[in-house]
């Protein structure tokens, strides 16, 4: 008798091991076949940084396009480097072609009045040629200044690249994409999943295996996390061979972030997917959250340049947390103590909303 | 020993928004002894699958109790579901994985071996489509496959919820001889069908389920004989006179119609004797009452949402 009670519960512990590697491997395989789960959780988040990495990209480093209407003597001293200087009749020429984006600003130059026009439809690009162009003109002031009182001090403003160039377009990117390629594979994957227990009754029928249901939960969320860090490897890896991130020596921490991130994001798609009855449903309504999500969270744009309501929001997002976390250890080299903060809000975060689902989930519907 | 399955007084209310309440299951009672294959007949909605679910564990029933194998099936027991195989009606299978790893994966929760997934995919016919993903499986091979999954883990008690919903009458009646198999060796297979001539084929006894209640147990031979129903002779018209057909009918139902003579007869020995003896067996069919026809008369023939 005691020999028994002994072995029953070591037995069962090693049927419940089994069980949950064969789940494990079931589901994993699964996930691989799935050709739409690997395009979401790898390549858009790679085509997203492609994308971004061209947008923001070529606004700092090409030269700005700038349209000279009629004589303008300032541009004469310009760098070739710094601006590409097209001579066009008249303004409303000059004009009609920013419109169509082919120039950044247009200059004019009425005796000692440089009048500068940024490009109305690319504000960014045409700040920096407005920009660019003042410099040019103080550079030529303190030229004159110079020659007419020699040995007077005259102040001269050079630029220097921050970070001493770290801070490229991808360092800042990356981390904001990855955060969001975690989210979206993190909440799409949990409430399609769930969505489609409901449908093909595969949890109702695991139910009545010997394996519990804690088992198949617990071999589900562990295959997302496999996945989630998989994806974080792969898109960092691709970050920093193909377009040159710098990878901090803390990199490695991105791993625990990226756990944690993902339990958030499947505890929301658990509540989504208790809520949508169909896939399209649960795809709409996930995208109705991480859209805000990670429009709020800093990840695509930076919080700093946006307006104060959304820096207040951006609180609110776990998105921004972990995005915050993966830029302070990956491109910052930051040591894992800095980001303990971010780390307590998406440990609180997951924990809230998995007592939400938990709460509101209904197992009769699976 | 203990019964397989004895379900005492289960009661199961829903409460939808729209729907208002729903009585599912409304006193539900019944025994199923061991090696015995049981059927519950009802036209849809009746509550077959929510008294199949609370059986099963799957759901709590508002009251009543359910002893499966001498054991309560609430809270989840390995010891208990792995003595019980079950085929859900929708076929649940693990995404984008073949059908021999599905019953492997099965066999592995179960305890069982590779060897043994491999010889259920052999006896449900499914061997050769081994590699096969199953989404990619008809749908008679699904729920083949779906059986095999159920029966992996050998188990002593089998439920199976219309097995054979929309499957080909071949696909069908292949099923059935797989199922005959099952209880053959020795197992106890539950079976929900709204096919009668399914039940008739396989059941030892029947439990008929209308609106919630069972309204009546038997065995299928059993219910036709209490039915106590005429047994429909046809012949070929014009092989007897006016006269004769009267005379045998002996004071019982006849129809005449252009083409046919239908006879309503208690005594179908004397009447057949006597259309032999006349030379008047063309176009001969006859027909018993079968469980269809208890059943219509159990449950009514009033249209079922």
């Amino acid at each position: 008798m005691s020999v028994e009670t002994a072995a029953a519960p070591q037995r069962t512990q090693g049927a419940r091991n089994k069980a949950y590697l064969s789940l494990v491997k079931a589901l994993g395989r699964g996930w691989l076949r799935d050709r739409s789960q690997v395009f979401f959780t790898v390549l858009l988040p790679l085509m997203f940084m492609v994308l971004l990495a061209s947008v923001f990209g070529s606004t700092g480093d090409s030269p700005s396009r700038v349209l000279a209407v009629g004589d303008v003597p300032v541009l004469d001293g310009a760098d070739s480097g710094d601006f590409e200087v097209t001579p066009v009749a008249d303004l409303d020429e000059a004009l009609a072609r920013m419109r169509e984006g082919d120039a950044d600003a247009a200059v004019v130059q009425d005796g000692d009045t440089v009048r500068i026009y940024p490009s109305p439809t690319s504000s960014t690009s045409g700040a920096i040629a407005a920009g660019n162009l003042s410099a040019l003109v103080d550079d030529v002031n303190v030229e004159v200044l110079s020659a007419a009182a020699p040995g007077s001090p005259v102040l001269r403003t050079e630029v220097e690249e921050a970070d001493g160039g770290e801070l490229r377009p991808i360092q800042y990117l990356a981390p904001g994409i990855l955060a969001w390629g975690i989210a979206i594979s993190g909440v799409f994957g949990a409430a399609g999943t769930i969505v489609d227990w409901k449908r093909d009754k595969l949890l109702r029928r695991l139910r009545l295996t010997p394996a519990s249901v804690g088992t198949f939960l617990g071999a589900k969320v562990s295959v997302n996390l496999l996945v989630a860090v998989g994806q974080a490897a792969v898109f960092l890896a691709v970050a920093a061979l193909v377009f040159g991130l710098k990878l901090s020596v803390w990199t490695w921490f991105a791993v625990p972030l990226v756990l944690i991130g993902t339990l958030a994001f499947l505890a929301i798609g658990v509540v989504i997917g208790g809520i949508a009855k169909t896939s399209p449903g649960a795809a709409g309504l996930s995208n109705l959250v991480t859209m805000p999500m990670a429009f709020i969270s800093g990840a695509f744009y930076p919080l700093a340049l946006s307006p104060e309501w959304v820096q207040w929001l951006s609180y609110l997002s776990p998105m921004r947390y972990l995005n915050e976390a993966l830029q302070s250890v990956v491109v910052y080299g930051d040591p894992p103590t800095a980001v303990l903060p971010q780390i307590a809000f998406l440990a609180i975060f997951a924990a809230v909303v998995a007592a939400v689902s938990w709460k509101t989930f209904k197992f009769d519907e699976l | 020993m203990d019964a397989a399955i004895e379900v005492a007084d289960l009661r199961k209310t829903y409460r939808g928004r729209r729907t208002g309440e729903v009585r599912a299951v409304d006193g539900v009672s019944f025994r199923v002894e061991r090696g015995e294959f049981f059927g519950i007949l009802g036209p849809n909605g009746a509550g077959k699958t929510t008294t199949l679910e609370i059986v099963e564990g799957l759901r709590k029933p508002d009251s009543g109790t359910v002893r499966l194998l001498g054991r309560s099936p609430w809270p989840h027991s390995p010891e208990l579901t792995g003595r019980v195989g079950v085929q859900l009606q929708a076929s649940a299978f693990f995404e984008f994985l073949t059908a021999k790893e599905q019953i492997e994966t099965f066999a592995e929760l179960y305890g069982a071996t590779k060897a043994r997934a491999a010889e259920m995919l052999e006896i449900v016919g499914l061997a050769e489509h081994a590699q096969m993903r199953c989404e990619k499986l008809s749908g008679g091979q699904q729920q083949r496959l779906s059986l095999a999954c159920a029966l992996v883990g050998d188990p002593e008690l089998v439920f199976l919820d219309e097995p054979t919903a929309a499957l080909d009458p071949q696909a069908r009646r292949n099923l059935w001889d797989l199922m005959r198999a099952i209880n053959a060796e020795g197992r106890t297979v539950v079976l929900t069908t709204h096919y009668m001539e399914e039940a008739e084929a396989l059941c030892d006894r029947v439990a008929i389920m209308d609106a919630g209640k069972i309204k009546a147990i038997d065995s299928p031979a059993g219910f036709v004989r209490a039915l106590d129903a005429p047994t429909r002779v046809t012949v070929a018209a014009g092989q007897l006179s006016d006269e004769r057909v009267k005379e045998l009918a002996a004071g019982e139902a006849v129809a005449t119609a252009e083409a046919t003579v239908v006879f309503e007869t208690r005594d179908p020995r004397k009447l057949l004797t006597a259309l032999a003896s006349d030379g008047a067996l063309e176009g001969l069919a006859v027909r018993t009452a079968n469980l269809e026809d208890v059943f219509l008369h159990v449950t009514g023939r009033e249209w079922r949402g």
